[in-house]
């Protein structure tokens, strides 16, 4: 789809943006280690819930941008009046968002787990939750955006809606990680998450498309 | 056809017009007259379906636009005053991604075509950041040249242009308009141009 071709070219031109969200994880993730010293055990357990939280702030940090420059020269309109479906728009934005912003985030998680001393299947899982997350991160950071598109300091408001409702993924994604640990089945954790992904696949988009449009009237 | 039954608008609690009728046929030109803060991009807006008028109803062919969607917006070309184009792409990926958008995709010699016809013949792989205000108004009205819509709504389109672009502007209209488009637009420049109807609706 000639959006996601376009976000991603973009990204390309403005590399920074880019780089911004993946520094910001990989420093966070980084830091703990390094402050809270070179114990295994506590780093072991602390691991899936210290990768989750950053990478759940990452996301959150370049939510303001999927929209806003858009809105600002003028091409979110001609995206409001394309005879194309717009909630199918929206979600090629949020799939552009997620490929600049989650998919690095995904595959440096398992590197930086190693700081953590994590066992190789609890990276594995680390990194399948995350897979499966950080979609849902970028979707529901879409109806986020929508609603606050335009307003002053939107930043601070977009964090207050979004972060409730990214609790649930962070909940279920941190938990299989330690599931895994523990010895027990992560199963069901993963196919919470991949309910969230299905839910918010099928309504954010939708959410997001009719936010637009209220904030562009 | 595209016709307005008393069309209101309210900003805030400040009524910027009321009981605007019109209706333009095939071929026709309208252009929206009035002074600074009369309501004429509000009225755009309504027109191409951004914003819903608080009274009154748009037709396209006698339906109303609400419940035509897609088909309506399938048939209309906007130009605001927003030059929607993005400072980071060249000025040849900006024109084949807006007209893909907007339902008719174009290929790189429709588009460079377009580009030299516009007056911006060599400037075409250059960011459109680094062009000037006119330059990117140019590229911004080069979509009119490749999209196949029968209504143009502009939005001041001759803002920033040179004489040449006026002229070149005007003569793309024209041709439009005798094909049987039709077009809407606000300009507070003389404009000099031949229709089989010109209808000017002055707003308040």
């Amino acid at each position: 789809m000639w959006i996601i071709k376009r976000d991603l070219l973009l990204a390309v031109r403005r590399q920074s943006d880019v780089l911004t969200t993946l520094f910001f994880f990989i420093i966070v993730v980084s830091l703990f280690p390094l402050s809270v010293g070179p114990e295994m055990n506590m780093l072991r357990t602390m691991a899936p819930g210290v990768v989750w939280v950053a990478a759940l702030l990452a996301s959150m940090l370049s939510l303001g941008r999927m929209f806003s420059n858009d809105y600002l020269d003028g091409t979110l309109e001609q995206m409001l009046l394309s005879p194309q479906s717009l909630s199918l728009l929206v979600l090629g934005k949020a799939l552009a968002h997620w490929l600049v912003t989650g998919v690095p985030l995904v595959l440096m998680a398992p590197v930086l787990g190693i700081q953590y001393d994590l066992p190789v299947d609890a990276l594995f899982v680390l990194t399948v939750t995350l897979l499966l997350g950080t979609p849902v991160l970028s979707l529901i950071g879409a109806i986020g955006a929508a609603l606050t598109l335009g307003l002053r300091g939107g930043g601070v408001l977009v964090s207050l809606l979004v972060l409730p409702l990214y609790i649930p993924v962070l909940i279920f994604g941190a938990g299989a990680v330690e599931a895994n640990m523990a010895g027990v089945g992560f199963d069901a954790h993963l196919s919470l998450i991949g309910a969230f992904l299905l839910v918010s696949l099928v309504f954010a988009p939708w959410a997001a498309a009719s936010s637009l449009r209220v904030s562009l009237e | 056809m595209l016709q307005g039954m008393s069309l209101a608008c309210v900003r805030g609690d400040r009524e910027l017009f009321t009981d605007i009728n019109f209706s333009l046929e095939a071929g026709g030109l309208m252009q929206v007259s009035g002074p600074n803060g009369s309501g004429k991009t509000s009225l755009l807006r309504m027109l191409c379906g951004l914003s819903n008028p608080a009274a009154g109803e748009i037709r396209w062919c006698g339906t109303a636009i609400r419940s035509l969607g897609g088909d309506y917006l399938a048939a209309m070309t906007y130009i605001g005053h927003l030059s929607g184009t993005k400072d980071d792409l060249t000025a040849i990926e900006n024109l084949r991604i807006s007209s893909a958008l907007a339902g008719s995709e174009i290929n790189a010699t429709q588009a460079n075509d377009a580009l030299r016809y516009m007056g911006l013949g060599g400037r075409e792989t250059l960011p459109v950041k680094v062009l000037s205000q006119g330059q990117r108004r140019r590229v911004a009205l080069a979509r009119l040249l490749v999209c196949k819509t029968a209504l143009w709504i502009l939005d001041e389109p001759l803002v920033a242009l040179d004489v040449m672009a006026v002229q070149l502007i005007q003569e793309l209209l024209e041709q439009h308009l005798k094909q049987g488009g039709m077009v809407v637009m606000t300009t507070h420049q003389e404009i000099d141009i031949t229709a089989v109807s010109i209808m000017q609706l002055q707003l308040a």
